[in-house]
């Protein structure tokens, strides 16, 4: 009744190789010890949830551990995330993300920026997508809030 | 055996496949298999002419006219409701409200009968299968009242556990609020006897009948139910319009849920009494149009023949759990008998999320509801978080079921490739 592959392989750009790299071995998954930043996402339509920790080192990132459970995008999406943060400010981070929703949501996204996101451009995939645009944003929104809240306590 | 249950027409699926125009419409290039009918039904060509009819040749308000369309309209909204309330074998029309869904349905009980009739120390019964509908009304009213909210549990097996129904249910039990068929699990409550204990200490039985009266023939006589709940678009009437069944001295007891036209009989600048059943609970201008076209759905079953429906159904189950079980990174919850269970299959794949699976089955064509089910409690009881979904209804088939278990097969290529 249906015709096999070739109905799949329109999900190749949705799945593409790095993304289920990232989903089979994701990065960064060692929690960490005494965070500055601890947060629980969870996106309650999915049932997607990721435990996010960081350590936060003179406005900058030090440290990231995340692990969760979720679909192969949002796993994915949470790995390719804790691979960018390391080492970057809060405004770097913050800049990625909006970004990576730009690039979601199909608007235009400068040379600079695509070379700032590296291999988190495999998501862009996903705006055909609409219903799993949440999937790949669900860690990236919790973390940019987290930070931002983290940094304006500190009074940086 | 009644005429509801045996049927007058054959039941010959394609035949009937014959009558739903979307089944011919294509998915991501491919035919689409419909798996997702505990979400709701498809419609039947016959369902949307009564819509149309309605439109183009009956549109009026009820109850309200001395003309022609305006009686008629008002005739055919009643004819509906006598069909709905024999649909369900209640002794009086009357007792069938109509309300927009079984969600309102609950929580006009909740806001209406519940709100008079439970108080502190009192408690209320739910059990841990049911619908967010039939949760958070009681949670709100429990926390509002000072009521204790107690939980029937659901075993591993997916079956109620009643081990301990004397003690749970006891003499200051208000009311017990069992889903008849659970959407997640399949899995097919003992409303009778429940409404037994219940009746026994003096409380009432609410049924969530919104995955039972689709499938099954259900006699609200026969379950003792006190009200019953459900709603169109699942049994492949419109969206918009659904049903609440009330005892005929329950409901006339029972103060009105909302205010305004068709609801009351006189008005004063200071004061206002109240219309008859069904009208006291039904304010304002109906969805006229839904109902008659309700009328058409139930028309509809009732040829094929209630017990003809639920046969084919537990044909297509009993079929779809070997298959599925067959499978070796899947697990069924819920009952694995399917004598025991109705034709919702929820079920988890050992290494592939459902939002996964429900993207790649839908690029082959094969829509089926992957979440939690709005039963988030029960779902993470099973230890997970999210379980893929097929719900089977009269036009399903077996060779369905087929591109279902190749579906997941191809997936599991996809993602291993
Ligand atoms: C068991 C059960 N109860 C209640 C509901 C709520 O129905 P509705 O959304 O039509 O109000 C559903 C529908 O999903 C259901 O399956």
């Amino acid at each position: 009744m249906t015709g096999g592959m070739s109905g799949l392989d329109d999900m190749n750009e949705l799945y593409e190789a790095i993304i289920l790299d990232h989903y089979r071995s994701p990065r960064n998954t060692v929690p960490v010890d005494s965070p500055d930043i601890d947060l629980e996402v969870n996106n309650p339509f999915c049932g997607d949830e990721f435990h996010i920790q960081l350590k936060v080192d003179d406005g900058a990132v030090a440290k990231v551990g995340i692990t969760g459970r979720g679909c192969a995008i949002s796993q994915a999406s949470a790995s390719l995330l804790a691979e960018l943060v390391e080492g970057k400010s809060s405004n770097e981070v913050h800049a990625a993300v909006d970004s990576i929703r730009r690039l979601l949501k199909g608007e235009d996204v400068t040379e600079e920026e695509r070379d700032v996101l590296g291999d988190i451009e495999a998501l862009e995939g996903v705006r055909k997508f609409p219903v799993r645009i949440k999937c790949a944003l669900l860690s990236w929104v919790g973390l940019d809030d987290a930070l931002t809240e983290h940094l304006g306590a500190e009074g940086v | 055996m009644s005429m509801t249950e045996a049927g007058t027409r054959a039941f010959d699926v394609d035949a009937i496949r014959a009558d739903f125009p979307i089944l011919s419409r294509k998915i991501n290039g491919q035919e689409l298999v419909y798996f997702d009918n505990a979400a709701t039904s498809q419609k039947p060509k016959q369902v949307i002419k009564a819509l149309t009819d309605y439109y183009e040749q009956t549109n009026a308000n009820v109850h309200r006219g001395v003309h022609t369309l305006s009686i008629e309209a008002t005739d055919g909204y009643e004819l509906a409701r006598t069909k709905v309330a024999k649909f369900i074998n209640a002794p009086r029309p009357e007792e069938a409200i109509w309300t927009r869904n079984t969600s309102e349905s609950l929580n006009l009980v909740a806001a209406t009968w519940a709100d008079v009739n439970v108080g502190e120390g009192d408690n209320i019964v739910i059990t841990a299968m049911e619908h967010h509908s039939n949760i958070v009304p009681w949670q709100q009213l429990a926390a509002k009242k000072n009521t204790e909210l107690r939980y029937l549990a659901a075993g591993e097996d997916g079956l109620l556990d009643v081990s301990d129904v004397d003690s749970i249910i006891d003499s200051r039990t208000k009311l017990v609020a069992v889903t008849h068929m659970s959407n997640v699990l399949g899995t097919i409550n003992p409303v009778a006897m429940l409404a037994e204990k219940v009746h026994a200490v003096g409380g009432v039985i609410l049924v969530d009948a919104a995955q039972s009266v689709p499938h099954m023939a259900v006699d609200v006589q026969e379950l003792d139910a006190d009200f019953l709940c459900f709603s169109a678009h699942k049994m492949l009437g419109p969206t918009g319009i659904g049903v609440l069944y009330g005892k005929y001295d329950l409901l006339e007891a029972m103060p009105p849920f909302m205010f305004g036209g068709d609801m009351i009989l006189e008005v004063t600048y200071e004061d206002a009494t109240w219309n008859d059943l069904p009208y006291k609970f039904e304010a304002g201008t109906p969805n006229i149009a839904d109902a008659i076209a309700t009328g058409a759905a139930v028309d509809y079953l009732v040829d094929l023949g209630m017990d003809n429906v639920w046969a084919h159904e537990q044909e297509l189950t009993a079929y779809a759990m070997e298959q599925i079980l067959s499978l070796d990174n899947v697990r069924v919850l819920g009952p694995q008998d399917p004598a025991l269970r109705g034709g919702v299959i929820s079920f988890i794949h050992d290494t592939i999320h459902p939002h996964d699976l429900g993207t790649a089955l839908d690029q082959q064509g094969i829509a089926i509801r992957t979440g939690h089910h709005c039963a988030m409690p029960l779902v993470r009881s099973f230890d997970v978080v999210a379980a893929a979904r097929a719900s089977f209804y009269i036009y399903n088939t077996k060779s369905e079921i087929d591109a279902l278990i190749n579906g997941i097969s191809e997936t599991e290529g996809y993602f291993s490739r």
